[in-house]
C-alpha cells in the first residue's frame, strides 16, 4: 500500500508538540496538547486511507477503489465529535480549578507524598496489648487482670507517645485512628 | 446450606438455635453410621459421587467415602455436633453476631466434611482454603478485641502461605502423575516414584510443597506460633478447630498421601524432624504457661508433632497406631477444651494462679477433666493409653526391622518417650492448675454447672473410657486403611489394653515415672526454665518479617507513586517510545509499499501541512493564553483543509464547525483567567519533555510508514459503498456507516457526549442543572453585564448606545434589551435576527440530506449549535434562555431515547438490533419519498449534539457571566466547595 509522507510528517510534528504540551504543569497547555494529539491521531487515521480520492458518495458508475476510504472517515468523524465533548469537559475543569484554588496548575498529590513518608507504627498491628485470660472479661473481671490490663495500656500509651510518627503527632495520620 | 439461613434462626430462638444447628451434623453422623456397611463391604467399591464441574481443567466435584474418610468424618461430625450443642449454653443469648457465628461454625463443619471426603486434588484445596477463611472469621469472632483480630489475621496469613505452597505442589503432583483424582493418583504413585528421573523429581518436590501446606495447617515448627495465638477465639471454636478438626486437616493429608508417597525423597526427613522437634518444643512450652487454654494449646502443638511422625512413617503398625492416636486425641483434647470453657464461663478466669479449689466446687466437671487429662498423659485404661502403647510398639518394631538402621530409629523412639514425659507433666500441671486447692489462694467463686452444659465433654470422656477398655472396634475401622502399607512386625499389632509385660509397657512406666517426678519438682523445673536462655521466638520472627514487608511496601510505593502527573506520564510515554522503538529497530521491518512525498491528487496538502506545523510550533511557544488557543485553532482548521483535499467533505465540515465552537468555548471559559501563561518549567524537565515529544513523534511516523507499507490485503471498505446503498439505502457512505453499519459505535459515542455534557454542567453549576433560568420579562432593561465605571468607553459611544437602547421600536432580539447599553451591537443584533432562522433551516437540511449527500446528524447539530451561539453572543444569557426553552438535559434524553428506540424496534419486528428499513410512500407535493428508518437514529444524534452545545453555552457562557457579575471570579481564595453556591 502507498504511504503518504506529507501526512505522516505533519502528524509527527503534531504528536511531538502535543506530548510536549501535555507534560506541562499548566492545565490550559495540557488541554491544548490533548487537542493537538487528537488532530494528530485523526491525520494518522486519514493516512491509512491512502491517496486522496473522490468523496464517498455512491454512484453506480464509480468503482469502489476510486473513493477515498470511507471507513477511516467514519472513525475520524466519531473522533472529532468526541474530542469536542472532552475538550468542553476539560475546559470546565480548568475553570473550576481556577475558581477553587486560583490556579490552573497541576499540583502533586499530597496524599501520595504522605504515603511515602508514613512511618511503620500501626496501632492495629504494633501496639502492645493485654494478655487476656478469659472470654468473659468485661462483666466478670478479676482485680489482678484488670490491673494488668491497666498497666499494659499505660505502657502502650507511653510507647505511642515516644513514637511521634515521622514528624507529626498521633492522630494526624488518617486511617489509623480507629484501628479497625 | 443450613448455614445460610442460620442467622434467621438466631433472631427467632436466640442461643437455643445452636441445638437446631447441632442437629445437622448429628443427622449426618447418624447417616455416616448407617453407611458403615457400604464403606466396609469387601465386595463393593466405596460410595462415591461425581459431578462434572470444570472438566476441561480436570476439576470435578468428586467425593469418595472410603474407610479413612469415614473415620475422619466420624470425628469431624461427631465433635462438631457436640460443640454446637455446647455453644447453646456457652454464649449469652444477646451476644452480638451470634447468628453469623453459628452459621460459620456449621459451615466449617461442612467444609471439613468436604475436605475429608474430596477425591480431587483441586477440590480438596478448595475445601482446605474454605476452612482457612472460616477459621479466620471464627477466631476473630470478638471483633472489638484487638487480640482476636490480630490472631485471626496471623492465622490466616500463615495458613494461606502454606496453602499457596500446597496449591503449587498439588498442581505439580497432578500434572506429574497425569491425574487430579486422589484415588487414581495413589494407585499410580508407587510406579511413578519408583521410576525416578525428572517426573520422579517433580513428584518429590510437589509432595514436599504439599507437606508445607500440611505443616502450616497442623501448626508444626516453624509455623506453630499461630495456634497458641488463635486461642483468642471463643473456647468452643478452639475445641473444635484447634483440637479435633482443622489442625487435623494436615494430619489427614499426610495420612491420605502416605500410602503412595511415604517413599519420596523429602517425606521422611521433613516429617520426622519437624514432627519430633515440634513435639518437644510444644511440651516444653506447655510447662511454662499459666493460662489453662494455652497449656492445652501448646499441648496440641506437641501432640500434632507426635501425630505427624507416627502417621507419616508409612508402616502398617504405625498407620494403625497413628489413626488410633488421631481418634483418641480428638476425643480427649476436645473434652478438655470444653472443660476449660466451662471453668472460664463459671469463674471468669483461666489463670491457674487465680483458680483454686474448683474440684471441690464442681466434682463432676473434675472427673470429666480427670479422664481427659489421664488419657492425654497416657494412663490406663483409657484410649490415650491404648494409642500410646501401640505407637511405642510400632516404633519398636520399626527400630528392629526398619530400613533406616536401628541407631536412628531408636533415637526417634527415645525422643518420643521424652516428648511423652513432657506430655504427662503438662497434663498433671493442667489438672493441678485447674482444680487443685492451692495454699495461699482463696477458693474461687464457682457457679454450679448445668447438665446441658456439661453434657458434651462428659460424653467425650465417656467415649475415651469406653474405647480404652474395649479398643477392638477401632482396629476394625482402621484395618482396611492400614492394610495399604507393608507390615514390618511379623507378629502384627493388635489393640489391647493389656499386652503383658512388654517393651511398650516398660516405656509407659518410664513416661509415668519421669512425668510424675517432673511435675512434683515443678518449682525447680520452672526456675530452671527461667534460667535457660530463651529460645528464638518465632512469632517475633513472623512480626519482624511483616515489618520488613511494610517497609518494602512503603519504599516501593514512595518510589513509584510520586503523586506527580508529569512523572507518571513521562514513565508511560518513555516506555511506549522505548518498547515500540526497540521493536522497530530490532525486527528489521519490511519497508515495502510505495512511498511518496507529494500526493498528486492534492498538491495543496503541502501548503496546509506547512500551516499546521507553523501553528503547532507557535502554540507551543506562545506565552499568552489566547494566542496559544488561536494557534491550536489554526492547526485545527488546517486539518479541516486536509480533510477537504483528501476527499472527505463530511469531515472537513464537521471539523470546521467543531473548531469554531471550541474557539468560542475557550474564550468564554478562559475570560476570567489571567492572560499570561505562567511558570514555564525550565532545566532538566524541559529537556525531558522535548526528548519525549520528539521521540514519540518520530516513533509514530515510523510506525505509520511500517504499518501502511506492510499492508497487503485489500481494504475491507471496498465493499462499503455497495453495502451502504443496497442495505442502508443511502448514498453518503460515511453517514450510512455511522448510523447503520456501525450504529453500535455511534450509539456509544452519543452516550459519551451526553455524559460529557452533564459533566460540564455539573462542574460549573455545582448544584442542579440550572433548569430555572429566569425569563427575560423579569429583568430590567439594560441591567445585565454593566461594565461599570466611567472612562471604560468614550462617553459619546455610550450616549449613542443608550439612545439606541430606548428606541421604542420592535426589538431585533427577544431579550436584547436586557443587556447593558454599552454591551450591545446593533449590527450584530440585526445580522443575528436575519440569519438565525436560515441557519436553523440549513442545519435541518444537513440532517436530512446527510443520508445521501454531505451532512448528517453531527454536522446538522453543530450548525444548530452555532446558530444558538450567535444568539447568545448577540443577546446575552437571557436571549439564550429564551431561545432554548427546552432544557439541555431533556434534549440529551430525547436524543438518546430516539437512538435507542431505533435500535430496539427492529427486534420486536423480528429483525436484528439497529437493522434499518426503507419505507417508500407518496406525498402530495414531494412525489415519491424514500424514507430510511436510520434517519430517526440520525435525529437522535442531532438532538444529543444540540444538547451538548447548549450545555456548553449555558455553563461556560451564561453561568460564568453570572459568576463574573456576582463577583465570584474576583474572590481571591475560596477554600472549599461551599461558598461556590451562587446566590441568586
Amino acid at each position: 500500500m502507498s504511504v503518504n509522507l506529507t501526512l505522516l510528517l505533519v502528524m509527527g510534528v503534531l504528536y511531538a508538540i502535543g506530548i510536549y504540551l501535555l507534560l506541562e504543569r499548566s492545565l490550559t497547555r495540557v488541554l491544548l496538547g490533548l487537542m493537538l494529539l487528537a488532530n494528530a491521531t485523526n491525520l494518522l487515521l486519514l493516512a491509512t486511507g491512502g491517496y486522496a480520492g473522490l468523496a464517498p458518495v455512491f454512484h453506480k458508475d464509480i468503482p469502489a477503489a476510486a473513493y477515498n476510504d470511507p471507513l477511516p472517515q467514519a472513525f475520524i468523524l466519531t473522533s472529532i465529535v468526541i474530542s469536542f465533548a472532552v475538550t468542553a469537559f476539560m475546559l470546565s475543569l480548568v475553570y473550576r480549578s481556577w475558581l477553587l484554588s486560583r490556579a490552573d496548575q497541576i499540583q502533586d498529590d499530597r496524599e501520595d507524598l504522605r504515603v511515602a513518608r508514613q512511618d511503620l507504627f500501626d496501632a492495629e498491628e504494633d501496639s502492645e496489648i493485654a494478655i487476656e485470660v478469659s472470654d468473659f472479661h468485661e462483666n466478670n473481671q478479676p482485680a489482678a487482670s484488670r490491673e494488668m490490663i491497666r498497666q499494659v495500656t499505660l505502657k502502650t500509651a507511653k510507647a505511642r507517645g515516644q513514637h511521634p510518627g515521622g514528624g507529626h503527632g498521633p492522630g494526624s495520620r488518617p486511617g489509623t485512628g480507629g484501628g479497625a | 446450606m443450613v448455614a445460610v439461613v442460620a442467622p434467621l434462626m438466631f433472631s427467632r430462638w436466640g442461643r437455643s438455635a445452636f441445638y437446631l444447628l447441632a442437629a445437622v451434623p448429628a443427622a449426618s453422623f447418624a447417616w455416616l453410621l448407617a453407611q458403615y456397611g457400604n464403606v466396609y463391604s469387601a465386595s463393593r467399591p466405596s460410595p462415591a459421587l461425581d459431578v462434572p464441574w470444570i472438566p476441561t481443567l480436570g476439576l470435578n466435584l468428586t467425593f469418595r467415602m472410603d474407610q479413612l474418610s469415614w473415620l475422619m468424618s466420624l470425628l469431624v461430625l461427631g465433635v462438631g455436633a457436640l460443640v454446637l450443642a455446647y455453644c447453646a449454653r456457652y454464649f449469652k443469648t444477646d451476644d452480638a453476631g451470634l447468628g453469623g457465628f453459628g452459621a460459620q461454625l456449621l459451615a466449617f463443619a461442612g467444609a471439613m466434611f468436604g475436605l475429608v471426603t474430596a477425591d480431587n486434588l483441586i477440590l480438596l484445596f478448595v475445601f482446605w482454603e474454605l476452612t482457612t477463611v472460616l477459621s479466620y472469621l471464627l477466631i476473630g469472632y470478638a471483633r472489638t478485641r484487638i487480640a482476636a483480630r490480630r490472631a485471626a489475621l496471623q492465622a490466616l496469613i500463615v495458613t494461606t502461605f502454606g496453602g499457596l505452597a500446597m496449591l503449587v505442589g498439588l498442581i505439580m503432583v497432578g500434572e506429574g502423575a497425569g491425574t487430579y483424582s486422589i484415588s487414581g493418583l495413589l494407585a499410580r504413585a508407587p510406579a511413578l516414584v519408583a521410576a525416578g528421573g525428572t517426573p520422579g523429581t517433580v513428584l518429590d518436590v510437589g509432595v514436599a510443597l504439599v507437606l508445607v501446606g500440611a505443616v502450616t495447617k497442623s501448626a508444626l515448627l516453624p509455623f506453630h506460633f499461630w495456634l497458641p495465638g488463635a486461642m483468642a477465639a471463643p473456647t468452643p471454636v478452639s475445641a473444635y478447630l484447634h483440637a479435633a478438626a482443622m489442625v487435623k486437616a494436615g494430619i489427614y493429608l499426610v495420612a491420605r498421601l502416605a500410602p503412595g508417597f511415604s517413599g519420596t525423597e523429602y517425606w521422611q526427613v521433613l516429617l520426622t524432624v519437624l514432627g519430633l522437634s515440634t513435639m518437644l518444643l510444644g511440651g516444653w512450652r506447655a510447662l511454662r504457661q499459666h493460662d489453662l487454654k494455652l497449656i492445652l494449646a501448646y499441648g496440641t502443638v506437641s501432640q500434632l508433632g507426635f501425630l505427624t511422625v507416627v502417621v507419616g512413617l508409612g508402616s502398617r503398625e504405625a498407620a494403625l497406631a497413628g489413626m488410633v492416636l488421631v481418634l483418641a486425641h480428638g476425643l480427649f483434647k476436645a473434652a478438655l477444651f470444653l472443660v476449660v470453657g466451662i471453668i472460664d464461663h463459671q469463674s471468669g478466669t483461666r489463670d491457674i494462679r487465680e483458680l483454686s479449689g474448683v474440684f471441690r466446687s464442681a466434682p463432676k466437671l473434675g472427673v470429666v477433666a480427670l479422664v481427659g487429662a489421664a488419657s492425654m498423659a497416657g494412663l490406663p485404661p483409657l484410649a490415650g493409653f491404648v494409642a500410646k502403647e501401640s505407637v511405642f510398639s510400632a516404633f519398636a518394631a520399626n527400630a528392629r526391622y526398619g530400613a533406616a538402621g536401628p541407631v536412628l530409629e531408636v533415637a526417634v523412639l527415645a525422643l518420643m518417650v521424652l516428648g511423652s514425659v513432657l506430655t504427662f507433666a503438662y497434663s498433671a500441671r493442667f489438672l493441678w492448675g485447674g482444680f487443685a486447692r492451692k495454699p495461699g489462694l482463696p477458693v474461687t467463686a464457682f457457679e454450679p454447672v448445668g447438665w446441658l452444659f456439661l453434657g458434651a465433654p462428659a460424653l467425650l470422656s465417656t467415649l475415651t473410657l469406653a474405647l480404652g477398655v474395649y479398643p477392638a472396634p477401632m482396629e476394625t475401622w482402621i484395618a482396611p486403611y492400614s492394610a495399604q502399607f507393608a507390615a514390618l512386625d511379623p507378629h502384627g499389632l493388635h489393640l489391647r489394653l493389656w499386652h503383658g509385660f512388654t517393651l511398650p509397657l516398660a516405656l509407659s512406666a518410664v513416661v509415668v515415672a519421669g512425668g510424675a517426678s517432673m511435675f512434683l519438682l515443678r518449682g525447680r523445673f520452672e526456675a530452671l526454665q527461667g534460667k535457660l536462655p530463651p529460645m528464638p521466638d518465632l512469632e517475633r520472627g513472623y512480626r519482624q518479617s511483616v515489618v520488613v514487608l511494610d517497609l518494602v511496601a512503603i519504599w516501593v510505593t514512595g518510589r513509584t507513586q510520586r503523586g506527580s502527573l508529569f512523572f507518571y506520564l513521562a514513565v508511560i510515554l518513555a516506555t511506549a517510545v522505548a518498547s515500540v522503538g526497540a521493536v522497530l529497530v530490532l525486527t528489521e521491518p519490511s519497508w515495502a509499499g510505495q512511498r511518496y512525498f507529494l500526493d498528486m491528487g492534492s498538491p495543496l496538502q503541502l501548503v496546509a501541512g506547512a500551516a499546521i506545523v507553523v501553528g503547532a510550533v507557535a502554540a507551543a511557544r506562545a506565552d499568552k493564553r489566547f494566542m496559544a488557543v488561536l494557534m491550536v485553532s489554526v492547526t485545527g482548521y488546517g486539518v479541516a483543509l486536509i480533510f477537504a483535499l483528501q476527499g472527505a467533505p463530511d469531515l472537513a465540515l464537521t471539523q470546521m464547525l467543531v473548531e469554531t465552537i471550541i474557539l468560542v468555548a475557550f474564550v468564554l471559559a478562559m475570560r476570567s483567567l489571567p492572560a499570561g501563561l505562567r511558570e514555564r518549567a525550565a532545566g532538566a524537565r524541559k529537556l525531558v519533555r522535548i526528548l519525549l515529544g520528539a521521540g514519540f513523534g518520530a516513533v509514530m511516523v515510523l510506525v505509520g510508514i511500517v504499518a501502511m507499507g506492510s499492508r497487503t490485503a485489500t481494504p475491507v471498505s471496498l465493499s462499503l459503498p455497495k453495502m451502504a446503498y443496497e442495505g442502508g439505502g443511502g448514498l453518503n457512505v460515511v453517514n450510512v456507516t455511522l448510523v447503520d453499519i456501525r450504529a453500535w459505535d455511534t450509539f456509544g459515542e452519543i452516550s459519551v457526549l451526553a455524559v460529557a455534557a452533564t459533566g460540564v454542567a455539573s462542574l460549573i453549576f455545582v448544584r442542579g442543572r440550572g433548569q430555572r433560568l429566569a425569563r427575560a420579562e423579569t429583568v430590567a432593561t439594560g441591567s445585565v453585564g454593566r461594565i461599570g465605571g466611567p472612562g471604560m468607553l468614550p462617553s459619546a459611544v455610550v450616549e449613542l448606545a443608550k439612545r439606541f437602547a430606548v428606541v421604542p421600536a420592535d426589538p431585533w432580539l427577544v431579550a436584547g434589551r436586557t443587556l447593558a447599553p454599552e454591551r450591545r451591537s446593533i449590527i450584530f443584533e440585526v445580522v443575528t435576527r436575519l440569519v438565525f432562522h436560515s441557519i436553523i433551516v440549513l442545519s435541518i437540511y444537513l440532517l436530512l440530506a446527510g443520508h445521501n449527500g454531505t451532512g448528517g446528524g453531527f454536522a446538522g447539530g453543530l450548525v444548530a449549535g452555532l446558530a444558538l451561539t450567535i444568539r447568545y453572543l448577540a443577546g446575552g444569557r437571557f436571549e439564550l434562555a429564551e431561545a432554548t426553552r427546552i432544557s439541555a438535559g431533556t434534549l440529551l434524553g430525547l436524543g438518546l431515547a430516539a437512538a435507542a428506540l431505533t435500535g430496539m424496534v427492529p427486534l420486536f419486528l423480528g429483525g436484528e438490533i439497529f437493522q434499518s428499513a426503507i419505507l417508500g410512500f407518496d406525498l402530495p407535493v414531494f412525489g415519491h419519498v424514500k424514507f430510511v428508518t436510520s434517519t430517526l437514529f440520525d435525529i437522535g444524534v442531532y438532538l444529543v449534539v444540540v444538547g451538548l452545545v447548549i450545555d456548553v453555552l449555558r455553563s461556560l457562557g451564561s453561568e460564568i457571566d453570572q459568576h463574573e457579575e456576582d463577583g465570584i471570579g474576583a474572590i481571591t481564595l475560596i477554600e472549599d466547595d461551599e461558598p461556590l453556591e451562587v446566590v441568586r
